[in-house]
């Protein structure tokens, strides 16, 4: 969202001077399609953050009672 | 601050629509995977000083605050009665400050740990904090706490909640920086999948004269299904999550009565908890406990905002008249059902889907408001309107396409994950490597946590920016009382000795004994209020005298 706002000066400049309508924020649904791309790059990273040994993790994980 | 007449118009909010006083509370889970035996009550202890010693740094003077604890009622039940000490649960005692004093934690840790953990100037450890934003951070059981300042809409509510997350992110930093502690890792969920649950909890402002018995029928339909949009996901189903799959809610299965005063055990979908911490008289604090802690920005919007917009329903006798047969039975049900079909039996003999009673709710709000005027795009109260429109754009995803949800809707985003591993690698549900993303998925740390690694790639959306998330870090909401106590822990810390929802206790040289400032509206002690005293006074002595009509000084 961030990188369209600062984009759209410099594509009005090129354009002219008459108020071209302003293009609409992307979607939710539009945000998404995006997101379904590239799964693979994200778990590859998530390979690379993940704690080892997950059983062990995992199992350790023990909580008192809480609210 | 009291001197001041009623009802003046900054002091009141639009009715019939998402603005409300609101706050939330997170226990985090605690773990400290180098030394698995760690006191949970002691390691949730360090986490406090932590921040103590991190404020200490940033504050003159010292940021850092005991908590008041006059006005705790935990044991007032709203339906009008009281229970009696002896036969409460020992968690509800909530009263009491759980000081460690240095007698109790020698005799439960050894000499040795206490010397090594650096107790205060009294000899104690400190368990509890008020914040320069005008939160509270205290050990509550075993969990580190945060509980944000009150605000009036479901935007700040974001911030200022998002804003514990880095308080909590704080702490972990601290604590890792000292060769001398354990690492302490701090998550942002609901169950260690063994059996035991911690609480996110939601508080809501409503006038005394709702009956009570309004508010449960009210809002019981709503509490089964709300978690369609607002659950935050779970792998494995039962207390002990021992039954493989994935569910939608992480806090479900662990309630198992419809209304009741325990928040620890025979947890209820509705609370009686009747602390107003205000004017008792004229208002109730409603205490919901059946709530997903949320890390995706916009399931923690709805959850707030619309649930705001339902009190507003229920207020304005507009609430839909449907009630759920067997409520425990069907939030169970369709929290366990990620395809969203299971259906609940009303007592009208209608069958229908979680999706269709919030159909129900949002059609009811948005006359309401309509109604009302509060969801006018020029008129309006500026949240209203946007609060319904993400409430029906996300019922119409859930319907028609699901995954297109998965950026804003929290189980369906930690869903998503899970589905690419198990595709990728064939992973049953019940492999540990899932159990690792469904608990890494509420790690505080940036780097560790996988919410966090998916915000970094804007496969979450926003609801506010990070900026405003850092300011609500050091600054208190300016729209309510939170601003008056904040403002007086970040500028006269040293003086105050006390503070708690609706009081600021001073201990200043030169003016006798304390002085208890009470804070009983919750929309006084605004910075339109109060700001100009604070812009104009430097020391606590003068604005105190000036707040309280003392005579001024006597001359050196």
């Amino acid at each position: 969202m961030a990188a369209q706002e600062q984009q759209q000066p410099q594509s009005r400049d090129v354009e002219s001077e008459a108020d071209a309508p302003e293009a609409p924020p992307a979607a939710p649904e539009a945000q998404a399609s995006v997101a379904t791309q590239g799964v693979d790059d994200l778990l590859d990273e998530i390979d690379g953050v993940l704690e080892s040994n997950a059983e062990e993790f995992v199992r350790a994980f023990v909580q008192k009672g809480g609210q | 601050m009291t001197a001041r007449p009623e009802g003046l118009p900054s002091e009141k909010l639009p009715v019939g629509g998402a603005m409300r006083v609101m706050g939330s509370e997170t226990e985090y889970g605690i773990h400290a995977p180098s030394a698995p035996g760690a006191n949970a009550t002691m390691m949730s202890a360090r986490i406090i000083q932590a921040y103590a010693n991190l404020t200490r740094q940033r504050a003159a003077g010292g940021a850092e605050t005991r908590w008041d604890y006059t006005d705790e009622e935990p044991l007032h039940d709203a339906r009008g009665w009281t229970v009696e000490r002896s036969a409460a649960d020992p968690s509800q005692l909530t009263d009491r400050p759980p000081v460690l004093d240095a007698e109790a934690v020698a005799l439960a840790y050894g000499r040795q740990e206490l010397e090594a953990d650096g107790s205060d100037e009294s000899g104690s450890l400190l368990m509890n904090m008020v914040l320069g934003n005008g939160a509270r951070l205290y050990v509550d059981h075993a969990h580190p706490e945060y509980s944000s300042p009150e605000v009036t809409n479901p935007r700040d509510i974001v911030a200022w909640d998002a804003a514990g997350d880095l308080v909590a992110l704080a702490t972990v930093r601290k604590v890792a920086a000292d060769p001398d502690l354990p690492a302490i890792n701090l998550y942002k969920n609901n169950t260690d999948n063994k059996s035991v649950s911690y609480g996110s909890h939601e508080n809501y402002l409503m006038p005394r004269s709702v009956p009570f018995g309004d508010i449960v029928r009210g809002l019981t339909p709503f509490f089964v299904t709300r978690q369609v949009i607002c659950g935050a996901g779970r792998l494995g189903t039962g207390q002990d999550g021992s039954i493989s799959g994935f569910q939608i809610s992480q806090r479900a299965d662990f309630f198992e009565a419809e209304v009741g005063l325990e928040t620890t055990i025979r947890r209820p979908i509705i609370n009686t908890r009747d602390e107003p911490h205000a004017t008792a008289d004229k208002y109730r604090r409603l205490h919901v406990i059946i709530g997903d802690a949320n890390l995706s920005q916009v399931s923690n919007y709805l959850k707030f905002g619309t649930t705001a917009l339902v009190l507003s329903l229920i207020e304005a006798g507009q609430a839909p008249k449907i009630e759920v047969h067997e409520p425990v039975a069907g939030l169970q049900a369709i929290s366990h059902d990620t395809s969203l079909t299971a259906t609940v039996r009303l007592l009208d003999g209608r069958r229908v889907t979680a999706l269709d009673i919030q159909w129900m709710y949002y059609e009811a709000a948005a006359k309401l408001a309509q109604e009302t005027g509060v969801s006018d795009s020029f008129t309006g109260d500026g949240h209203t309107r946007d609060v319904l429109e993400r409430w029906e754009s996300t019922l119409g995803l859930l319907g028609n396409n699901p995954a297109g949800a998965a950026s804003s809707v929290e189980w369906l985003a930690k869903m998503s994950l899970l589905d690419g591993y198990r595709n990728r690698d064939g992973l049953e549900w019940n492999d540990a490597r899932l159990g690792l993303v469904d608990l890494q998925w509420s790690d505080v740390r940036p780097e560790k946590g996988l919410y966090y690694r998916m915000l970094s790639r804007d496969r979450m959306q926003r609801i506010v920016d990070d900026a405003t998330i850092s300011r609500a870090v050091v600054e208190p909401p300016t729209d309510t009382r939170a601003y008056f106590r904040g403002k007086c822990v970040s500028s006269f810390g040293k003086d105050v000795v006390g503070a708690s929802w609706d009081s600021v206790i001073f201990d200043v040289p030169g003016i006798g004994k304390l002085q208890r400032v009470p804070t009983r509206e919750p929309l006084r002690g605004t910075e339109a209020l109060t700001g100009p005293l604070f812009r104009k006074h430097a020391t606590a002595g003068a604005f105190l005298r000036e707040l309280l009509g003392l005579d001024p000084a006597p001359p050196a």
